[in-house]
C-alpha cells in the first residue's frame, strides 16, 4: 500500500499540484478572510468582569464573545465556577494532548535512529568484510 | 560542540523545568473573564511561538540551502519543517479546546484560525514533497519553505488587521506580572526542547545522508568487482 502511494506520487508528479493546491487554499482564506473593521462602526465590546454585564452592543458581522481580547484581568476566585462546559476536562486533554505529541515525535525519532543505525552498521559491516576480500 | 557538552546539561534543566511548569501555572491567578480554561494559554501560546519561530528556522535554512547548497542547511530545515508541522497540530488542538469553553464553539472560520490552518497545511505539504517529491524535491521544498515563512507575519498580525474572535497581540506584553512568570518560564522550556529536538533531528538526516553515501560506496564497490 505504501509502496503504491509513493509510486503514485512519483508518477503522477503530485508535488507541483500540490503547490497549487496551497495556493488556491491561501486564495480560497484571503477570499474568506473578513473585512477590516469600518472605522466609523463602533468599538467592539471590552471583555467584561464576572459582576459586570456583558455589554452586547457590537454590529451583528462582528464576531461576539465576552472574553478577553485585548488583556488578561487576574481574579483570586473562579468567574462561574458552576459552568455547564468543564474547563478542567478541556485543560488536562490540552495538556495531555501536548505531551502525547510530543512523546510520540520523539519516540518515532527514537525508532527512525535505531533504523538508520542499524542499517549502517550492517552495511559497514558488508562493506569491510568486501575489502578483506583478496 | 553544543550536542558533545551541553547536551545533557539542557536536557536534564528541560526536564526540571517541564517537572515545575504545571505547579506555577496553578499557581497564576484566573482571568476574569474566562477563568480556568485561561490555563490552556501557558502552553498554547509558547507552542505557538516556538511553531512560528521553527517555521523562520525551516526557511532561512532552505534560503542558505538555495545558495550555498550546505547539507547540514538542507538537515536543518527538514527538521525545523517536521517540527512547525508537529507543533502545529498542537496548535491547531488546543486552541478548540480553549475556544469551546471562551468562545462556545470549537472552531470559527475567523481570520487568524484559518490563516493558522493553512500555514500548518503549507509545512505538511512541505513534508510530503520533501518525503514523495523524487529528484529535486530539496529545491522545490525549499521554495515552499521560503513561502511558508512569508505567512507567518499575516497569520501574527491577522488579529490586530482583522476583528477576530482571537486575543490580539497586545495580551503577551501587557500581561500582568503573576501571569507574565508562567507565561514566560514556559515559553523557555518549549525553546530548549524545541532545540535539543532540532538537533536530534537533524542528526537523523545526516546519519541518512551517511548511509546513501554508504550504499554508493557499496555500489562502486559492486561495479569495480
Amino acid at each position: 500500500m505504501r509502496e503504491w502511494v509513493v509510486t503514485c506520487f512519483q508518477r503522477m508528479r503530485l508535488a507541483p499540484a500540490m503547490s497549487c493546491l496551497v495556493a488556491a487554499l491561501v486564495g480560497t482564506a484571503t477570499l474568506h478572510a473578513q473585512p477590516p473593521p469600518n472605522p466609523a462602526s463602533p468599538p467592539p465590546a471590552p471583555a467584561t468582569r464576572p459582576d459586570q454585564q456583558p455589554q452586547a452592543q457590537t454590529p451583528t458581522s462582528a464576531p461576539q464573545t465576552t472574553a478577553a481580547q485585548e488583556g488578561f484581568v487576574p481574579v483570586e476566585q473562579l468567574p462561574n465556577p458552576q459552568d455547564s462546559v468543564p474547563a478542567p476536562r478541556l485543560v488536562a486533554s490540552a495538556y495531555a494532548l501536548v505531551w502525547l505529541v510530543l512523546m510520540g515525535y520523539l519516540y518515532s525519532i527514537w525508532r527512525r535512529l535505531g533504523t538508520v543505525g542499524r542499517e549502517l552498521d550492517t552495511l559497514s559491516r558488508r562493506l569491510s568484510s568486501g575489502t578483506r576480500r583478496p | 560542540m553544543f550536542q558533545k557538552r551541553l547536551f545533557l546539561p539542557v536536557a536534564v534543566l528541560v526536564a526540571v523545568m517541564f517537572a515545575d511548569a504545571p505547579f506555577m501555572i496553578l499557581a497564576a491567578p484566573y482571568e476574569s473573564t474566562m477563568g480556568l480554561v485561561q490555563k490552556i494559554f501557558y502552553f498554547h501560546a509558547p507552542i505557538g511561538m516556538v511553531m512560528f519561530l521553527s517555521t523562520f528556522v525551516c526557511g532561512i535554512s532552505s534560503i542558505i540551502y538555495l545558495v550555498t547548497r550546505r547539507r547540514s542547511a538542507d538537515h536543518v530545515a527538514i527538521a525545523a519543517g517536521e517540527l512547525a508541522a508537529v507543533l502545529g497540530v498542537i496548535v491547531l488542538v488546543t486552541g478548540p479546546l480553549w475556544a469551546r469553553k471562551a468562545w462556545g464553539v470549537w472552531w470559527s472560520w475567523e481570520p487568524r484560525l484559518t490563516s493558522s490552518l493553512v500555514l500548518w497545511l503549507i509545512f505538511v505539504a512541505y513534508l510530503l514533497l520533501r518525503r514523495y517529491g523524487g529528484p529535486g524535491s530539496d529545491r522545490l521544498g525549499a521554495g515552499v519553505a521560503i513561502f511558508g515563512m512569508a505567512n507567518v507575519p499575516f497569520v501574527y498580525w491577522s488579529v490586530n488587521v482583522w476583528r477576530t474572535l482571537h486575543p490580539k497581540t497586545t495580551v503577551v506584553p501587557t500581561l500582568p506580572p503573576l501571569m507574565r512568570g508562567p507565561f514566560w518560564f514556559s515559553v523557555v522550556a518549549f525553546l530548549l526542547l524545541y532545540i535539543l529536538i532540532v538537533l536530534i533531528r537533524a542528526g537523523l538526516e545526516r546519519r541518512r545522508d551517511d548511509l546513501e553515501a554508504l550504499y554508493l560506496a557499496a555500489e562502486d564497490g559492486v561495479d569495480h568487482a
